[in-house]
């Protein structure tokens, strides 16, 4: 009820009712994830936290329309995503999508692969290569724009990833476990850049994550998934100052939520 | 300083030593010059070949029937292979009949082809497109097959068209697969054209290479084999630039 409250003020821009998912397995239907409400609020940075098989992936899949809910619908804006069998074009304009490996086409240099979506929507060369530039900037690999994918380490991979999800101005970013493939370092880093460039788009962003503590850093909101069958354990708010520096990580309110957290997850095992 | 390639050295010293022996092997056991000629006299017949007119003659008509051959496999063997990579049904239903066509001994068919298409270049073509279709066609299928699920999702997501996903993502994620069966396609449309020549017609390097062993020219013969080596040494190095030209982005293609 307090949530319902909280989304009068807030619009909600992605509104999943009654979303589920049954997959066919030798041992009969497996329920991926049980009926689930769910709402977005524009602007939010919500996280998926969750152990393997919990259906968070599952979640962002179906929110970003790779694979059809078994029952339910989701509302992109006033959107809905699917239209029968058929995907919503004027709800997927809406969304930008970055995947655990970066997905980048090896065959395009990385402004031309930060550049696709522009391409696909058919606008101008010349324009194209500008919002690649300039997104080059924003995602901080600029002077790379001529390489090819193989050249860049992973995180620039990853860096390049999320200007391609961004070429087409979305008003959601859907990451899935973008930085699971990254050394620690590294992903400290990118976390402080995401925060960063969220808070120059202001866009929407939903992000999977296994790891309590990118989970609290990053969220505003943390939906703790459990599974078998898959399904929201619990929400936390987290309304932490921003921008988040590395130090908040100390700060005893942050280790608390972390760590009722973590004592949930445990409960569950 | 950049290293030398060791291919630099040891390819001559290869070739040096394969000659030497060669030679010596035919002094010290007194071969018949017309069971097999000193490298010496090969080459002295090899320079008469290329500065004779009328074998320049032979040589373009076999390149040209070879080219010809390539060509029509790589366009047939890449847009078959694409249509059938992309509808699997058809593929299944297809499949029992192009393995067919590949393991009948297609040379077999040669004097069949030379009865349809004359003794012109005509049944040469065919014979070299035959040759050259099929690992064009199963590289092809295989390439759009193999295409990256990951990459299938980056395009849904971007809600691209049938068209746009060919032409940005199966196909050049097929190409190095589709050059790969060309450099073996290439290679394969030389050894039909010539083998179209062995049998039939009086032009070609084929022919050249009987009719000088019908003259007892073993010389002569050994020099227009020469030639056609040359000849299949440059085509599949052709084939190669095409990689870096094509798939400069790919693991095997390497810096220059």
């Amino acid at each position: 009820m307090k949530q319902d409250l909280e989304m009068s003020a807030h619009p909600a821009q992605i509104d999943l009712k009654g979303v589920a998912m049954r997959f066919a397995t030798p041992d009969g239907l497996l329920l991926a994830l049980q009926p689930t409400d769910l709402r977005i609020r524009k602007g939010e940075f919500l996280v998926l936290l969750g152990p393997s098989g919990c259906g968070k992936t599952t979640l962002l899949r179906m929110i970003a329309g790779l694979s059809r809910p078994s029952e339910g619908s989701i509302l992109i804006g006033n959107e809905p995503l699917w239209e029968g069998e058929q995907r919503n074009a004027r709800a997927l304009s809406e969304l930008g999508v970055v995947f655990q490996d970066a997905q980048l086409f090896p065959w395009f240099s990385i402004e031309q692969n930060i550049a696709l979506p522009l391409k696909l929507a058919g606008v101008d060369r010349e324009a194209q290569l500008a919002k690649a530039r300039e997104l080059c900037a924003l995602v901080g690999i600029a002077g790379f724009e001529k390489a090819w994918p193989r050249q860049l380490s992973g995180g620039m991979r990853q860096r390049a990833a999320i200007a391609r999800a961004l070429a087409a101005d979305p008003s959601i970013l859907l990451m899935d476990e973008p930085f699971g493939a990254l050394d620690a370092m590294t992903r400290d880093q990118m976390n402080l850049e995401l925060q960063r460039i969220w808070l120059t788009k202001m866009c929407t962003v939903v992000f999977v994550t296994h790891s309590i503590s990118e989970a609290v850093f990053l969220a505003d909101r943390v939906l703790l998934l459990s599974p078998r069958p898959g399904r929201i354990d619990v929400t936390i708010e987290v309304d932490f100052p921003r921008p988040r520096t590395m130090q908040s990580q100390d700060d005893p309110e942050f280790q608390r939520i972390v760590r009722a957290l973590r004592d949930r997850l445990e409960v569950k095992r | 300083m950049k290293r030398i390639p060791i291919s630099w050295i040891t390819t001559p010293a290869i070739l040096i030593a394969f000659l030497l022996a060669w030679h010596g092997y035919v002094t010290v056991f007194e071969v018949s010059k017309f069971i097999l000629p000193p490298p010496m006299a090969v080459a002295e017949s090899f320079i008469e070949l290329i500065q004779d007119p009328a074998a320049h003659r032979h040589a373009w008509i076999t390149l040209y029937e070879t080219l010809v051959g390539f060509a029509i496999a790589t366009v047939i063997g890449v847009g078959l292979g694409t249509v059938l990579g992309k509808t699997p049904w058809l593929e299944q239903a297809l499949n029992p009949f192009i393995i067919a066509t590949q393991v009948v001994p297609k040379v077999a068919l040669v004097p069949l082809f030379i009865l349809w298409f004359g003794f012109g270049p005509e049944a040469k073509i065919v014979v070299a497109a035959v040759l050259a279709f099929f690992p064009i066609l199963t590289n092809t299928i295989l390439g759009i097959k193999s295409v990256d699920r990951g990459h299938r999702d980056v395009m849904t997501v971007m809600n691209a068209s049938r068209w746009q996903r060919f032409i940005s993502l199966e196909f050049p994620s097929a190409l190095p697969a589709i050059l790969a069966g060309m450099e073996v396609g290439v290679v394969l449309s030389i050894i039909g054209a010539v083998v179209g020549e062995y049998l039939g017609g009086s032009t070609g390097l084929g022919h050249l290479a009987v009719a000088a062993l019908n003259d007892y020219k073993v010389g002569a013969m050994f020099a227009v084999i020469l030639l056609l080596t040359l000849m299949g040494f440059v085509l599949y190095v052709l084939v190669g630039l095409l990689k870096h030209l094509l798939i400069p982005w790919h693991e095997s293609v390497q810096r220059i």
